[in-house]
């Protein structure tokens, strides 16, 4: 786990354990029993989740939704860079697969590659135009990039099924050789999203772990002094931008072959505002952070909108009062009360 | 010729929106630093409102008061949700909040008006033709060009000469210098927070004489007017308007050749101009760079 910790967080635990030896291995034994009842629970979810009042494509669709969270939060809590478009990616990763699958070939991997490397490579194109831009602007050119897509996806009907969405096609059963794996099942798909998911926080630890990573933490903390250190902090960001597209296409692909269904609406910037808050509620200092909050918003969305023909008030005044009273989201308020302890 | 110079001026109507929406929004952006995603649903109160209100004011009445209602609401929201969030600086959170005013504002209009869109009755007098050959050319879309031409001046003169404009444009250059001289900064952003609502408001009700009303109007008009901001440069206020109305008739005329096209040709032409001018037309150099 100790992959996960950011540059500024191995200092202090680094002072930390110098300071207070004996409790620093208890603490990493502790870590090491958290990651393994994490991945347990996540591999058992399809066996226990209906039993707790869920069903397994809410799981799967949390783990999705998690994918994309996760990457946001490269850019957004790691780099300090406050993208306010990745539906952007998300959508061109779930139109690629779709429409691999209806007018190339049905193959699943083929999907995922398609729709991953066609978002990650608009993401790659359009980050020089924001990489060397900050706060507001940043943010401001992010939410109109993504709107193009969203146009060219509604207007560009005979192909991409404008307003209706993007349908009649679905995910295929994977041939390994001989052997079948179907996941038309939605429980064997959960798994293979699981397995995409696990892929995915792997790549994104070791990067954090990596000089790259810890660049882009120290953009974060201080921009203008890493600016006269020579280091090319455009390039940087460019990098994040790219890699959190890639992997939020990703996500993209997933979601679409999750409903056998894309809509403009996975383009939409209300949806890249969902990601962002997304990442704020659980904690956007912390790698799983967003998941926890992908899990809350996406339970609490499928809540509501079962209950309430109001959910869209509902889920602006969630969006209210989690900046009002939360801004640190849940992990980031845990954490703080865990050092006031110590 | 003449379809072209129908769908041309369609395209200055739609910019005049974009144009009172991206300076109302370009106002608060530069002031109080927040990027208002309510800003469509001022624009949606001032419209509502006016609709409300025409019966017992009459069309010119809810003219003025749609805009003064959503400039009130506006400073609620200013001071009770936006003040406490001006000591994070970072952008991120006011982003937020006002993201979700917008989803509560058009869900709240969508239950108490309905989701049915609804006909805004505009004096008979302003929807006859001015001209026989320009048939498109009524009464009503040459006021609203009217209005807003008398709104930019006034707004213009407002900032060039008055006290609180000055202080306002001092405010965007240097707040704690301007607070330090004892300005109440508090009150200066307020007053400057219900000036953007009221453009937007005011864009409201013009523009619900022509498309009619709908709850989802207001999401419908922002993202082309953060266009027209980035277009026009950040921190520019004449860039905002004259974005707005670039990119308004870029569209129209687009409509003519490739109808298809005239959604995404704003944010092509945003793209251009950010790989050209990356500061935009009007912006300053090294402004949030």
């Amino acid at each position: 786990m100790n992959a996960s910790m950011t540059g500024s967080d191995a200092a202090v635990a680094g002072e930390r354990s110098r300071a207070a030896s004996p409790t620093a291995a208890p603490r990493r034994n502790l870590r090491a029993a958290g990651a393994v009842v994490f991945w347990l629970a996540l591999v058992t979810l399809p066996l226990w989740l209906t039993h707790v009042g869920g069903y397994t494509a809410l799981g799967t669709k949390i783990l999705v939704y998690g994918i994309a969270a996760l990457a946001l939060n490269l850019l957004l809590g790691f780099t300090g860079g406050l993208s306010f478009g990745h539906a952007a990616w998300f959508g061109l990763g779930a139109y690629g697969a779709g429409m691999t699958l209806k007018y190339l070939a049905p193959s699943t991997p083929l999907a995922i590659l398609v729709g991953t490397v066609v978002g990650g490579i608009a993401a790659t194109v359009l980050g020089p135009l924001v990489m060397r831009r900050r706060g507001i602007y940043f943010a401001m050119i992010t939410i109109a990039i993504g709107q193009l897509f969203y146009f060219i996806a509604v207007r560009w009907n005979n192909v991409t099924g404008g307003e209706d969405g993007l349908a009649g096609f679905e995910r295929a059963p994977i041939h390994i050789g001989p052997w079948v794996y179907d996941v038309q099942n939605e429980t064997k798909y959960y798994y293979l999203v699981l397995v995409c998911f696990a892929v995915a926080v792997v790549i994104m630890k070791l990067l954090l772990a990596s000089p790259l990573g810890h660049t882009w933490v120290a953009i974060r903390e201080n921009r203008r002094r890493l600016q006269f250190l020579g280091v090319r902090i455009d390039l940087y960001i460019w990098a994040a931008f790219a890699i959190s597209g890639t992997l939020t296409a990703l996500a993209g692909t997933l979601n679409a072959m999750l409903f056998n269904f894309t809509s403009p609406q996975d383009l939409h910037w209300i949806l890249s505002g969902n990601f962002v808050i997304m990442c704020v509620l659980g904690g956007m200092r912390k790698f799983w952070g967003p998941l926890i909050g992908v899990a809350i918003f996406v339970v609490a969305q499928d809540y509501l909108s079962s209950v309430t023909d109001n959910w869209m008030t509902a889920i602006g005044m969630l969006f209210v009062l989690i900046v009002l009273l939360f801004p640190k989201g849940l992990l980031g308020m845990l954490g703080r009360r865990g050092k006031e302890a110590a | 010729m003449q379809l072209l110079l129908f769908n041309a001026f369609n395209g200055l109507i739609q910019g005049v929106f974009y144009a009172l929406m991206a300076l109302g929004l370009a106002l608060i952006l530069s002031l109080n630093s927040v990027i208002n995603m309510a800003h469509g649903g001022f624009l949606v109160i001032g419209a509502y409102l006016a609709y409300t209100l025409a019966p017992y004011l009459g069309f010119w009445g809810a003219l003025v008061a749609g805009p003064l209602g959503a400039a009130v609401i506006g400073l609620i929201v200013e001071r009770f949700l936006v003040r406490p969030l001006y000591k994070r600086p970072d952008p991120l959170y006011t982003l937020l909040l006002t993201f979700g005013l917008a989803l509560i504002i058009e869900d709240m209009t969508r239950t108490i008006w309905g989701a049915q869109g609804l006909p805004f009755q505009i004096p008979d007098i302003l929807n006859s033709s001015v001209s026989s050959v320009l048939f498109f050319i009524t009464g009503y879309r040459v006021l609203v060009v009217g209005i807003t031409l008398l709104v930019v001046l006034g707004l213009w003169l407002m900032l060039r000469y008055t006290r609180l404009g000055i202080r306002i444009r001092a405010g965007t250059l240097d707040l704690e210098t301007v607070s330090s001289l004892g300005v109440n900064i508090y009150l200066l952003r307020a007053l400057n927070f219900a000036l953007g609502c009221l453009l937007a408001g005011l864009a409201g009700v013009l523009a619900a004489g022509i498309l009619g009303l709908t709850p989802p109007m207001g999401s419908s008009l922002i993202m082309p007017s953060f266009v027209a901001i980035i277009v026009g440069g950040v921190g520019s206020l004449v860039g905002a308007v004259f974005g707005g109305l670039i990119i308004g008739v870029a569209a129209g005329i687009t409509t003519t050749y490739f109808p298809a096209a005239s959604d995404a040709v704003i944010y092509l032409i945003m793209l251009v101009v950010l790989v050209l001018r990356p500061r935009g037309l009007f912006g300053q150099e090294g402004l949030f760079e």
